[in-house]
Parts: C-alpha cells; sequence; structure tokens
C-alpha cells in the first residue's frame, strides 16, 4: 500500500513535470508544474512530516497560482491561448539536464547510504519548531530580514510613482494624486 | 471517547454541509428580499436552493469558443472539494472527523485551493469578463491571504498548539474571540474574501457581467456556486472551533453548540452581507496592508506575551 502510494506520486511528480515543458499553453504548464509540486508534498507527507508537507501545498498553490499571472504577463504573446513552445537552447538544455540525471542517478546508485543514526522525534512538527527557534534562531533572522530587504527592495525600483509623485515635492499635499484612490484615504 | 469522529461521518460531512449551506442560501434569499423592498415568503425562500439548483442541473452548459474546457473543469470541481477537504478537522461536537496534529495548517493549505479554482475558472472560459475576475481574485487573495493566516496563528499560539481540538479545549473557561478580537474580525472578513461573497464580491461582480463566473451555465455553474457557498459555510463554521469556544457551553451537547454558533456566524455574516457595498480591490487592498496587517501582527504579539508571561511553553 505504501509502496504504490509512493510509486503514485513519484510517477506523478514526474510524469506532471516532464508535461510541463510538452503542453502549449502557459496555464497549463503552470498548473502541471504545480501537480508536480503537490505530489511531491504528498512524498514529504509520507516521510511523516506533516508541517513540512503542508506548508508545501499552501505555499505552491498561492506561489504558481501568482507565478502564472506573471508568466503570461512576460510572454511574447499575453494572452496566452495561442500556442507556445517551452523549449529554448534545446541542444545546451539537452546536455545540462543528462549530465545532472547522471550525476544524481550515479550519486544515488555508487555512493554507500549511511546508517540511520539516532531516531525521529515524536512530534516532528515541535522538534522543527524548536529547531528553527534555538539552534537556527540565528539562520532564520538573517533569511527573514534578507528576504524582507529584497522584497522591499524590490518594490522601491519597481514602482512607478513613489511618495514624492503622490504627495508633492515636500510630502505636504493634503490629498494624494493617486488615480485610484485607497481604502485608507492616503 | 476517541479522538476522532467514526469513518461513517466522513459521508455525513458533505451531507451536513450543504443543510447548512441550504438554511443558509435560504436565509440570504429572505435576507436580499428584505433589503430590496420586496419581502419574499419564507416558503418561498426555503425552496429557492433546491428550485435553483433543479434549474441549473438541466440547463444548458456553456462552451466558449478556444476556451481550455480541462482547466476550467478542474477548477469548478475544486472549489467544493476544497471546501470539504477544510471542513474534514471542523470538530462537529468535540470530535473532527479527521484530528489532525497540523489541523490548522491543513485547512489553511486546503482553503487556498480556492485562488487556483477561481482563476483556473476565469482564465478557462476564454472570455475576457472571465479572466477580469479571475485576476480579481488573486488581487484580493493577495490582500487577505496575510490578515488571515495571523489570526490562524494567533489562535494556534493562544492554545500553543496547531491541532483544532487543542484549540477548542484551550477555551474551556475564556473564549479566544474574548482575548483576540481583532483575529476573529480579520478572520471574518477573510471568511467573506475567501468565498468571494459580499463585499467581496469583485471577482463574480456585476460590474464585469458576473466575472470568473461569467461563461459558466447548466452543472458547471450549479458546482461553482455551490463551493463557493459551502467554502463560506466551511469557513465561517471554522470561526466556532478557533474563536467561539467550540462545543464549550451550558446544558446542550458539545455537537448542538457547535451547530448554534456556526449558524449564529453565519446569521451574522448574511445579516452584514446586505448593508455593506461591494468594496473594490484598491480600497481593500490598501486597507488590508496598512491598517488590518499590521493590526493582526500586534494582536499576535499581544496573544504571545501573554502566552509567554502565562509560563511560557508547555
Amino acid at each position: 500500500m505504501t509502496t504504490a502510494l509512493f510509486v503514485v506520486l513519484a510517477a506523478t511528480a514526474v510524469v506532471a513535470g516532464a508535461l510541463v515543458f510538452r503542453v502549449d499553453s502557459m496555464a497549463r504548464a503552470t498548473f502541471l508544474l504545480l501537480l508536480s509540486f503537490l505530489a511531491v508534498a504528498g512524498l514529504v507527507l509520507m516521510t511523516g512530516l506533516q508541517y513540512v508537507g503542508l506548508v508545501i501545498v499552501l505555499m505552491m498553490v498561492i506561489e504558481m497560482v501568482v507565478m502564472a499571472v506573471f508568466m503570461i504577463m512576460y510572454m511574447m504573446n499575453p494572452a496566452g491561448l495561442m500556442s507556445m513552445s517551452m523549449f529554448h537552447n534545446t541542444r545546451g538544455a539537452a546536455v545540462i539536464a543528462a549530465a545532472t540525471f547522471v550525476a544524481l542517478a550515479g550519486g544515488a546508485l555508487l555512493v554507500d547510504w549511511p546508517v540511520r543514526g539516532g531516531s525521529p522525534a515524536p512530534d516532528p512538527t515541535m522538534a522543527l519548531g524548536e529547531s528553527l527557534m534555538s539552534g537556527q534562531m540565528l539562520t532564520m533572522m538573517t533569511l527573514g530580514v534578507t528576504l524582507f530587504a529584497t522584497i522591499v527592495g524590490t518594490v522601491v525600483l519597481a514602482t512607478g510613482r513613489g511618495r514624492y509623485d503622490r504627495l508633492g515635492d515636500e510630502l505636504d499635499a493634503p490629498a494624494s494624486d493617486d488615480r485610484d484612490r485607497g481604502g485608507v484615504g492616503r | 471517547m476517541s479522538a476522532v469522529l467514526p469513518l461513517g461521518w466522513a459521508v455525513l460531512l458533505p451531507v451536513l454541509l450543504l443543510a447548512v449551506t441550504w438554511a443558509v442560501v435560504a436565509a440570504d434569499v429572505l435576507a436580499a428580499g428584505r433589503a430590496g423592498g420586496r419581502p419574499v415568503p419564507w416558503t418561498v425562500a426555503a425552496l429557492t436552493p433546491a428550485r435553483e439548483a433543479l434549474r441549473l442541473l438541466v440547463g444548458q452548459r456553456r462552451r466558449a469558443v478556444g476556451g481550455d474546457e480541462l482547466l476550467r473543469g478542474i477548477g469548478g470541481a475544486v472549489l467544493p472539494l476544497a471546501a470539504l477537504l477544510a471542513a474534514v478537522v471542523l470538530p462537529l461536537g468535540l470530535r473532527p472527523v479527521a484530528d489532525l496534529g497540523v489541523g490548522i495548517v491543513w485547512f489553511n493549505a486546503m482553503e487556498v485551493f480556492a485562488w487556483a479554482a477561481v482563476w483556473l475558472v476565469g482564465w478557462g472560459s476564454n472570455s475576457t469578463l472571465s479572466l477580469i475576475g479571475g485576476y480579481r481574485f488573486v488581487a484580493q487573495g493577495l490582500a487577505w491571504e496575510l490578515p488571515h493566516m495571523f489570526a490562524l496563528i494567533t489562535a494556534a499560539v493562544g492554545a500553543q498548539s496547531l491541532r483544532v481540538t487543542d484549540v477548542v479545549a484551550a477555551q474551556q473557561g475564556l473564549w479566544f474571540v474574548v482575548i483576540m478580537p481583532v483575529a476573529f474580525v480579520a478572520f471574518l472578513l477573510s471568511v467573506a474574501a475567501m468565498a468571494f461573497w459580499g463585499p467581496f464580491g469583485a471577482p463574480v461582480g456585476r460590474d464585469v457581467a458576473g466575472g470568473a463566473a461569467a461563461e459558466l451555465g447548466g452543472v458547471d455553474r450549479l458546482v461553482f456556486v455551490t463551493g463557493r457557498w459551502l467554502l463560506l459555510v466551511a469557513a465561517a463554521a471554522m470561526a466556532v472551533p478557533l474563536f467561539l469556544g467550540g462545543g464549550h457551553g451550558p446544558w446542550l451537547p458539545a455537537w448542538a453548540w457547535v451547530l448554534v454558533k456556526t449558524l449564529a456566524v453565519l446569521a451574522a455574516v448574511v445579516a452584514l452581507r446586505h448593508r455593506l457595498p461591494t468594496i473594490r480591490m484598491e480600497r481593500w487592498t490598501e486597507f488590508s496592508l496598512v491598517v488590518l496587517t499590521p493590526a493582526t501582527i500586534a494582536q499576535a504579539l499581544v496573544v504571545t506575551l501573554v502566552a509567554l508571561g502565562e509560563g511560557g511553553l508547555r
């Protein structure tokens, strides 16, 4: 039963991932990629890591929907309903893919697998939280601040109209000069 | 008493959800009639869900030229499925169908499938207005998802557990709505927004001729609309274990309290719906990001400090 489930999920992950490059619609490609990620999340859930598995589901659904929006926006054919190709630089890609596969498969087959030391925590979620909030606290804090700085930096670089455009050079305009007024009315 | 309901309840859960949905749709028809100045007799309102469902069942399906039928079909089917799957962690009484250790994350992960569903339906119809509806939902989603997650986290921090039954157990004395009112309000707002319903109905708004659902007819529309109502009911029902004490209460058995509280939450949102206009995406986005998100973060901080002050991690 467990083996069958594993085979189904693993095959789904690989086949859906490969199909991403066979379909001619950006929407289908994006959601096939989501299907592949969901199958991987299922595999993670099978290892008993409930929290991590469900967070993968949660993040990937939102992420793929947002990605679909951006992918379609940046397409040469923005409507996206006309056929398109996901292939670019096919020869180089084939070489890289083959080399990666050989390296990974070779590693999996040739390296001596270590014997398991220790035993899984009774509650992996709790163990993960304790690890993140004690031993890995500095890592997570650095990561969080870096990500946040990236978001702020990207928004600052991408925004077409900053506060000086909206509120004047002295930032003293009584009302902001916006085409669409937001709910707080600033 | 085991922590989980017998397996048969997995079959009963959709039936229960549909029954509550029926009652809510009927109540909504009544409220709409009253708000519109043309009261509907309650007998008519009570039969409206069945009549509409039958009308849609025998109605003609619509196929858009050049549309992506597969994606649209998947999107439509995912909406009710997401609602049903999210509901398996709902304690019906004190026990849910599935008592997952990370039940709150499960609920969150299932309910975000609505993002994919609405966008796919809007996309697959190959119609501009449908697509606008789909994009509107994503824009709104980016605004409500953060306060929603912070509201869920606050309840989990209050109980120091992601297990929904633990959250209920932690409210034996004091309901969480008393100590985390901001999170409760943010959660209720995101319930309506998640079901793109009421003030958050812009994705299927009249100004875009029905938006994401514009091209849906017959059974496709029935599944989509039912899924939307189921999502509203399942998410509103989740407010009961998270903030309103779940099955705890005097005199009545636990299941009756859950039912009464769920119906009360739904009655409140239905009554409010007809008093509020549809809110535009840019207004809601600014309010959500500038007011609601910081407010829910502050709420989470306060609850965390209280939890730490009461003796720290258990």
